[in-house]
């Protein structure tokens, strides 16, 4: 009996508990540990509720998770899940440390992409429950140490030989895993003369790749930061890279609903691209690390808030990246070109980094042979997620990407087995083409059209930032003959506004410029607010370039109308209610600077302080109250109507 | 998006809204200067039918000696009919006198009809809705694919006659589920004439509660007058309160019932002239607005704002002549954002208004 929208409130009820509920602690530490093992499942619902498989509509759990001083003291709580191990899936442990299968956690949809959402703001269980394992991973780790060991011991001495060979030992390797858990999911004991065997002609594979760059072996050495006693690391990450992902694997095994066509699922979860990481989290930063194409140095003084979003000094590391150009086999250099312009902010714009992805995965995919012994279907999925995982190391991927890698994998996995391999890559290449097409071109044009009929003679347009989509509104309004006016309206550091004002003047229009500071002046002459999106989220949550929001909010204030232009395909089915948990963070020397102005260098040298913490966020969200109405390809729909499309035609969508 | 830029194309005929033209006419305005009114709803008569043949004679290709505007006017004459139950009934006549032989040929055909029916009067929003929504759930059936063409045209007419029958009985519906939410001892505010109100109402007293009902004056023409008479009719204790009294006398008000000219796709809805500012008023005093609107009138349109709609004019009169140096605001209707409606009885059910683009997205895409 509300009325639909009520009023913003400041507080809301479940973010108000956070840290404060005296009577029901945000850390149940059960009086009992002993009778609360007893009840395993009641014990790993309440001590770990990431254990449980959450579906990403659940509300976070009251942890604020987003900063290591505030998540709950490791005591109490590693006891308490402690004993869960033992209780509840203590037994799984070992098995699933030292399975293979189960470092493939990259794919599962609940874990991943699908839902930053929980799996961000839960962060400060999840790393309760990844905090312990120091103690009880170290057994499975040596488990796993044991079981793995002729395969490190191999690798060790190659290491050993040549140090050289390691960086591209560990693309492949790390490539060799991902086919091994895509492979043999179930038999998590495989034979280990078959493993050993596999990374020798992995290794021989590697040598192979590195003899032509023989020469450059010392700068590469110093490059890769590789050092030759890192062995032992090696071999634990061999182990580590298992363990990391025990607890979503032991979860699933507790709930164990999935049942017989578990298999399928698992099929399933490989669509989706790797997890945004919780950087808060030193283990698996540390792994990441190890894992990672390319050595970032992580950014001091990062904000207390935001320690969970990755941060790196960015730099030096173009050069490092380039130098290995030639050497990484298992990287396709459409790809390499592609993660390389993304880091260098080359490609910029949601649409644009969507399209260059995908045309670096068709480039790829022309390109691809299946090697001997594999299923094209799975060796190519495994094939795109190392692919994946390599570009959100060069940037975190946007909601769009997301569903395009998606979209692709489903297109993958829905080629018939009996089908060519030219067969079945002319079929990816032409539904990448479609997808670029249908629902990015077309798409935009459709957009255009409806957008178009909202404007009137006399209207004065306000946009912020560059977005593709609006300028391409204004301009055709122009063309339509329409008498308008534009208020282009910028921020730094990125000031895109500028050239999007370019490019409206040249054509014609008459512009306004002005930054976001003058939002308040300039908004009561404005009559319409056309404004891209990044995404929209389920709950009619605009995802997009930070000062949206407030751009939204004062013409909420103003009473002019807010108008979202936003591709369906950016739909995405997660629900955010803040834009801390899931974001990006910027470059920080970039708002520590003012280009064109040596004068303004009061941060000059400060910037390393330990008082002083830059935060450069790139995203906000805007809350559907104030969005008048998002324009999409199926028209224009309120933002309430989001989850109407996102269930209508998602599945459509990605199936096409 | 046809109805879309129909509908904020010029109105072909400016001057005067038909559809309020026929509402004025249905609902017998009761003034000081009742025949007078009489005489210019005549007056307009003729003018009307004029505009009629002449939108009838363009589409030549719509059956021969057949007029689907005629049949509509027909239809239209009936005063306990809606107008987008008339057009309903129209088209489906259209399929069934057509001599098409083709699938695709009627359905042109039925494109056409409806056509000339929407430009008939673009500022009706549900006669466009309901042209919109019978061509789509007439000619969106599965078994159409592999049938012959008499079986699938047989069972368009079926599909076509099934849809008068549902749009004639929303009425009825929408006052059987809106009888939950009138209890006993409330105050009703009322605006305007709506028959779905009416009858909302007229079967709460039926099922005897006891009620109150507020009615506004709803000028320009004067409809909360009959509206006020219907109630008396039915000895529901009714009091009349001038348009500017709906803040004075708010605080007794326990609900306000309103009907709809159309439902758009945020939600909101499009009414007489004032209910954006009883919303506003009953919004600020939390006091529950319901609308009560047949689905038909569900329209794929999307105002951002007031004047975001082309305007439905209606002569109004002072009763004293104005300056002619006096602009005179003689929109007929305007626009309430969904934020101000509490629920919307439909023959779907009840709504909240979300739900409204929820329901248009899965009928037209």
């Amino acid at each position: 009996m509300e009325s639909r929208r009520p009023p913003r409130t400041v507080s809301n009820p479940i973010v108000r508990q956070v840290g404060f509920i005296p009577h029901q602690p945000p850390d149940p530490n059960p009086p009992d540990p002993a009778a609360a093992a007893a009840n395993p499942s009641f014990q790993a619902f309440s001590t770990s509720p990431p254990a449980t498989s959450l579906s990403p509509v659940m509300i976070p759990p009251p942890f604020p998770g987003t900063s290591a001083p505030l998540r709950c003291p490791p005591a109490p709580a590693a006891i308490a899940v402690d004993t869960v191990t033992v209780g509840s899936y203590g037994q799984s442990e070992s098995t699933l440390a030292t399975s293979p299968a189960t470092a493939n956690r990259i794919g599962d949809p609940e874990f991943c992409e699908d839902s930053h959402g929980w799996l961000n703001s839960d962060s400060g269980t999840y790393g309760a429950v990844l905090s312990i394992p120091s103690f009880g991973f170290d057994m499975s780790g040596v488990n796993s140490t044991e079981e793995s060991s002729p395969k490190a011991v191999v690798e060790v001495e190659e290491i050993t030989l040549k140090e050289a060979t390691t960086e591209v030992a560990l693309d492949v390797k790390r490539d060799l895993a991902n086919e091994e858990m895509q492979t043999d999911m179930q038999s998590s004991f495989k034979p280990l003369k078959e493993k050993t065997g596999k990374a020798e002609s992995v290794l021989q594979v590697a040598q192979r790749a590195v003899k032509p760059a023989a020469k450059a072996l010392v700068k590469k050495s110093a490059v890769g930061k590789v050092p030759a006693d890192d062995k032992t690391g090696k071999v634990v990450k061999q182990s580590s890279q298992k363990k990391d992902v025990l607890p979503t694997t032991s979860s699933e095994v507790v709930s164990g609903k999935k049942g017989i066509d578990r298999s399928f699922e698992r099929d399933k979860k490989k669509d989706v691209p790797p997890p945004r990481m919780q950087y808060d989290d030193k283990n698996r930063v540390e792994k990441a690390k190890k894992r990672s194409v390319m050595k970032q140095t992580e950014a001091r003084n990062r904000v207390e808030l935001f320690l969970h979003l990755p941060q790196y000094e960015h730099g030096n590391l173009l050069s490092g990246l380039e130098s290995k150009f030639f050497h990484l086999d298992a990287m396709h250099p459409s790809v390499y070109k592609v993660g390389l312009q993304y880091l260098a902010g080359d490609i910029t714009g949601d649409d644009n980094r969507c399209v260059a992805m995908l045309q670096a995965f068709k480039e790829a995919i022309k390109d691809y042979s299946t090697p001997p012994e594999k299923i094209l279907s799975r060796d190519l999925t495994a094939r795109i997620s190392s692919y994946v995982s390599f570009l959100i190391e060069c940037r975190p991927l946007s909601f769009s990407m997301g569903n395009a890698i998606r979209f692709l994998k489903r297109c993958i996995a829905k080629l018939p087995l009996s089908i060519t391999e030219s067969a079945a890559k002319d079929t990816l290449c032409s539904d990448i083409d479609r997808f670029v097409n249908e629902k990015i071109i077309i798409a935009g044009k459709v957009i255009v059209g409806h957008a178009a009929s909202k404007v009137r003679d006399s209207d004065v347009l306000l946009t912020y930032g560059s977005s593709s989509i609006v300028e391409m509104i204004l301009l055709y309004s122009h063309k339509l003959g329409k008498q308008f006016r534009v208020v282009v309206v910028d921020s730094h550091p990125k000031l895109e506004g500028q050239a999007l004002l370019r490019r409206l003047v040249a054509n014609g229009l008459s512009c306004t410029y002005t930054h976001i500071n003058a939002i308040s002046y300039i908004m009561h002459e404005v009559t319409r607010v056309f404004l891209g999106a990044d995404s929209v989220l389920a709950n009619g949550t605009v995802y997009s370039r930070i000062g949206t929001a407030c751009v939204a909010m004062v013409a909420h204030a103003f009473q002019v109308p807010v108008l979202v232009c936003c591709e369906a395909y950016k739909f995405h089915e997660r629900i955010q209610l803040d834009s801390i948990c899931s974001n990006e963070l910027g470059d920080p020397e970039a708002i520590s600077k003012v280009s064109g102005r040596r004068d303004i260098n009061y941060l000059d040298n400060s910037t390393n302080k330990e008082n002083l913490q830059l935060l450069h966020l790139l995203y906000d969200i805007t809350p559907s109250e104030y969005v008048s109405v998002i324009v999409t390809d199926y028209g224009m729909v309120p933002p309430t109507s989001v989850p109407v499309i996102v269930r209508e035609y998602g599945k459509e969508q990605l199936f096409l | 998006m046809s109805e879309v830029s129909s509908f904020q194309n010029p109105n072909p005929n400016p001057k005067i809204s038909a559809y309020y033209q026929t509402r004025a006419a249905h609902h017998g305005v009761v003034t000081s200067d009742w025949l007078a009114q009489a005489h210019a709803a005549v007056g307009i008569g003729p003018d009307s039918d004029d505009f009629s043949t002449a939108a009838g004679a363009e589409p030549s290709s719509v059956g021969k000696g057949f007029s689907v505007i005629d049949e509509f006017n027909n239809w239209r004459k009936q005063p306990d009919l809606a107008e987008a139950v008339a057009a309903i009934r129209a088209l489906a006549s259209v399929i069934r006198s057509s001599n098409a032989t083709t699938m695709m040929e009627l359905e042109i055909e039925l494109k056409k009809a409806s056509d000339s029916l929407k430009s008939w009067d673009t500022t009706s929003i549900s006669l466009t809705a309901g042209c919109d929504l019978f061509i789509r759930y007439v000619t969106r059936t599965s078994a159409l694919e592999y049938e012959d063409f008499n079986s699938a045209k047989s069972r368009l007419i079926e599909r076509a006659e099934k849809f008068g029958e549902i749009s004639y009985k929303a009425r009825r519906i929408i006052a059987m589920v809106s009888q939950e939410f009138i209890f006993d001892g409330c105050t009703i505010l009322v605006h305007g004439f709506s028959r779905v109100v009416l009858e909302v109402l007229k079967t709460a007293a039926q099922n005897r509660k006891l009620f109150r009902v507020f009615c506004t004056e709803g000028r320009p023409d004067r409809t909360g007058l009959r509206f006020s008479n219907e109630m008396a009719k039915l000895d529901v204790p009714v009091k009349l309160l001038i348009d500017s009294a709906v803040a004075y006398s708010m605080d007794e008000v326990d609900m306000v019932f309103v009907g709809a000219d159309g439902v758009v796709e945020s939600g909101g809805v499009i009414n007489m002239m004032g209910t954006y500012q009883i919303a506003l008023v009953a919004h600020s005093m939390n006091k529950p607005v319901y609308v009560a609107a047949e689905s038909y009138k569900f329209a794929r349109l999307y105002p951002l704002d007031q004047k975001d709609m082309a305007p439905a004019l209606l002569p109004i009169d002072f009763g004293v002549p104005i300056p002619s140096k006096v602009e005179v605001e003689r929109s007929a209707r305007d626009y309430t954002p969904p934020q101000y409606l509490t629920l919307l009885f439909t023959d779907l059910g009840v709504l909240t208004p979300s739900v409204v683009s929820d329901e248009l997205i899965q009928l037209y895409l």
